[in-house]
């Protein structure tokens, strides 16, 4: 009795606190991640109120976690590719627009010297007009007051006014401070000696438009380009972030600045994911044929010496590369210069730095290549190769004409999944390279060593531009990419559930 | 043993011995060398593989000690290794007990129980754990965001964050686990509910118990995946604080601040246990790797 009260209880109070938390999204106009949480709650009660949904309550969370940190961001991002999403359009139409008719200018005929004395409590403010003086009552600005009154006065207040460097002293708390006069217009210090009126930037018309004050220019939203544009074309920043359709993926095509890097670096990353599986398949073979031959002693060391860079962790040894190859202070530069007298730009030669990133991900990839051989080996009869032996076939002979062969099948699906993880070996190119050297003539951050992934990320995350559109346009891309390659493995692995 | 040898085979042991070897030699040097280089003085000497006059600066200041050298010039540690070391161990150490209690529940109900959906659920589980979550980042970063304005210890710049996110990568796991418990006879819990135990208590009591061999493989393997990851931990994590090792190691070798003698140390304090543990419980590691990609 009282467990059921207990778990009747522990779930309501869940609900509650995901109620809340749908509520506020929802109140922000964050709709899409109020529905997220909807769903999540709603399917969180479902499965664990009900009998019949015994066996869903095993598997919620886990599903639950692969929904929120999985599924979603995928499609989310698949979402924002059509979208203008960048650091220009970052914000809700809601938000730009609450953020355009919040802003102030100063005006410029409307200005009065003011001076401040101090008093028992606090600092009165004089202020000293062409037509009218005013004066606050004592506000205690150290106490953190930042709006006050003004009223008309005569004359000065009693006593000395503060010296211009105690004014710098208390200069924060003056430039915080606003001043509403008796007809509920509002001052701001304008400068060390004076206060000017405020006045709202924009004026929000009825037909949508918003009026620039100061300048009298009309401003009219655009809903397909994100911006409130002017009449000769001026857009007021910042944008919100509107649908763009295929724009993104129509930039890829045509943009000569954005389609010539793209193809570039989609064609290296096919050549670096193929002859990294080809590099790391080859060493491993042979080193786990050498491992499996009954003549070979001493195979425990020879193993646990082989596999020592798949247990270092990558993060590690792809640092430790990144210092070795480095042009200048780097060993295997000095190695090279005292062996033959050369000093190669591993980091600033294209070839060079593309040859640096293969050999580096052969060294972090043949042992779990190695590995996996060395299950699969065993798993061949040892008499093929005693009648190999009989018939005079060689080691050589006997790799291509029985081991392979035999191994090809069960290999595929585990090959094509690491073609896919280096496809979009993102830490090994952030780690070393970071893309550099750079594409010349790229009108986004890209490298000649960027894969798509890291390219995304620098499209997203790096420099000014921040253009998540175009990002998650690419990102999309490549999940198509991988998506087939992980259906092409389901087929082939013959997965039974 | 074959029967048939050839008289070559004499040479080609050798031959095989000594190319193994000298393999070998060239797979070690980066990590000889690193060890070497954190025992020199200097960020940017050089020298032979075994160090002339060996200096204890980098790993001092790797220990997080000020270093005083022979000309009196006091170092400060550059960055809080040990601080690094502590996060990614704690966001580790929680992200695996989490990951492998909610696993070890969802492979329980996939490999015991019937219910609608569970052929499609196990296979899109496979097809998604091959998406890798850099590319959904921008989207990952949005929700911590929104998540961060309400819940403050989920939002960026936390651990908790990175934990979370951690557990999207469960499936591999669940399939891990599934596949132990499929091999283990169900004859025992059936044998326990008919005694009148509960679905729970069957799991609890009698398929656990069985089972920690995998827990403990499925525990490591998440713990060297969470300590490695670098992609999420880089876009949420700010503050040189609150990084995980994996994302502040790089700041070392940063072209306008190289410290590559510091960078050793550091990299070879860090790196070690985790490379222990990973060579102690490689038998394991191998066959949950292994296991986990392919096998139904």
């Amino acid at each position: 009795m009282f467990r059921v009260f207990l778990k009747w209880s522990a779930l309501a109070a869940i609900v509650a606190a995901s109620l809340y938390l749908i509520l506020a999204l929802y109140v922000q106009r964050e709709f899409v991640f109020a529905m997220l949480f909807l769903v999540l709650t709603a399917s969180a009660v479902a499965v664990f109120a009900s009998k019949r949904l015994y066996a869903h309550r095993y598997i919620f969370p886990a599903i639950a976690g692969m929904g929120l940190f999985v599924i979603f961001p995928l499609m989310y991002t698949v979402g924002i590719g059509f979208t203008n999403y960048s650091a220009s359009n970052l914000l809700s139409f809601e938000r730009v627009q609450d953020n355009l008719l919040s802003r102030t200018y100063r005006s410029e005929a409307v200005r009065y010297n003011f001076s401040a004395y101090q008093t028992d409590q606090g600092y009165v403010l004089y202020l000293e007009g062409r037509h009218q003086a005013l004066a606050t009552p004592p506000i205690d600005l150290a106490g953190g007051e930042t709006r006050a009154p003004v009223f008309p006065v005569e004359q000065e207040p009693a006593g000395e006014p503060l010296a211009i460097r105690d004014i710098i002293q208390i200069r924060d708390q003056l430039s915080a401070l606003t001043l509403v006069t008796d007809d509920n217009r509002e001052l701001s210090q304008a400068s060390l000696r004076s206060f000017a009126a405020i006045h709202p930037q924009f004026t929000l018309h009825e037909n949508g438009t918003l009026t620039d004050n100061q300048s009298g220019e009309i401003y009219f939203p655009n809903h397909e380009q994100g911006f409130y544009i002017s009449g000769d074309g001026e857009k007021l920043a910042p944008g919100w972030t509107v649908n763009i359709g295929w724009d993104n993926y129509l930039k890829v095509v045509t943009d000569p600045s954005i389609r010539g890097p793209f193809i570039q670096i989609f064609i290296w990353t096919l050549l670096f994911a193929l002859s990294t599986v080809i590099f790391t398949l080859a060493l491993g073979l042979v080193l786990a044929n050498l491992l499996q031959w009954d003549q070979i002693r001493g195979k425990g060391f020879y193993r646990t010496m082989l596999i020592l860079p798949y247990a270092v962790p990558a993060f590690i040894s792809i640092l430790v590369f990144k210092g070795l190859f480095n042009q200048n202070f780097g060993e295997i530069n000095l190695v090279l210069e005292n062996l033959f007298g050369i000093r190669p730009d591993w980091f600033s030669d294209p070839a060079l730095a593309r040859t640096m990133i293969l050999i580096v991900n052969t060294w972090l990839g043949y042992p779990y290549m190695m590995l996996l051989c060395m299950g699969l080996l065993q798993s061949i009869p040892r008499d093929l190769y005693e009648a190999s032996a009989m018939d005079g076939a060689g080691p050589v002979s006997n790799l291509f004409n029985i081991t392979l062969p035999l191994m090809i099948k069960p290999l595929m699906p585990l090959l094509i999944a690491s073609f896919a993880f280096n496809f979009n070996n993102f830490v090994l190119i952030a780690l070393l390279t970071g893309g550099a050297p750079d594409i010349i003539g790229a009108s986004t951050p890209a490298g000649t060593t960027d894969l798509l992934v890291s390219y995304t990320y620098r499209i997203a995350f790096q420099d000014s531009g921040q253009n998540f559109g175009l990002a998650a346009a690419i990102a999309t891309v490549i999940f198509l990419v991988v998506g087939a390659l992980s259906l092409i493995n389901l087929k082939l692995s013959k997965v039974k559930v | 043993m074959a029967m048939v040898q050839p008289r070559s085979t004499r040479y080609r042991v050798l031959a095989s011995h000594l190319g193994m070897l000298a393999f070998i030699a060239i797979i070690l040097f980066p990590l000889l060398m690193v060890i070497s280089i954190s025992f020199r003085s200097g960020n940017f000497a050089s020298g032979s593989l075994l160090p002339e006059n060996p200096s204890l600066e980098h790993w001092y200041l790797a220990l997080g000690i000020p270093y005083t050298g022979e000309d009196g010039v006091t170092t400060q540690p550059p960055f809080p290794v040990l601080l690094w070391l502590w996060n990614s161990i704690k966001v580790a150490v929680i992200s695996s007990i989490l990951i492998l209690a909610l696993s070890t529940t969802s492979a329980y109900a996939f490999a015991r129980m019937r219910f609608a959906g569970k052929g499609t659920m196990l296979k899109s589980m496979l097809i998604f754990q091959m998406f890798p979550p850099v590319l959904s980042l921008v989207a990952l970063y949005a929700l911590f965001d929104q998540i961060g304005n309400h819940v403050s210890w989920l939002g960026l710049n936390t651990h908790g964050a990175v934990i979370v996110a951690s557990l999207g990568g469960m499936a591999l796991h669940i399939w891990t686990i599934k596949g132990y418990f499929d091999s283990i006879d169900r004859s025992l819990e059936e044998a326990a509910i008919v005694d009148g135990a509960t679905t729970w208590q069957a799991f609890r009591y009698i398929l656990l118990p069985l089972s920690v061999p995998i827990l403990v493989v499925v525990f490591i393997l998440a713990f060297i995946m969470t300590i490695m990851e670098y992609p999420m931990a880089s876009v949420l994590l700010v503050d040189t604080d609150k990084l995980t090792l994996a994302v502040g190691a790089q700041q070392y070798l940063y072209e306008q601040n190289y410290l590559w003698g510091d960078f050793a140390a550091a990299a070879v304090l860090s790196g070690l246990p985790i490379t222990l543990v990973f060579l102690y419980c490689q038998k394991w590691i191998v066959g949950g790797l292994t296991a986990g990609g392919v096998k139904g």
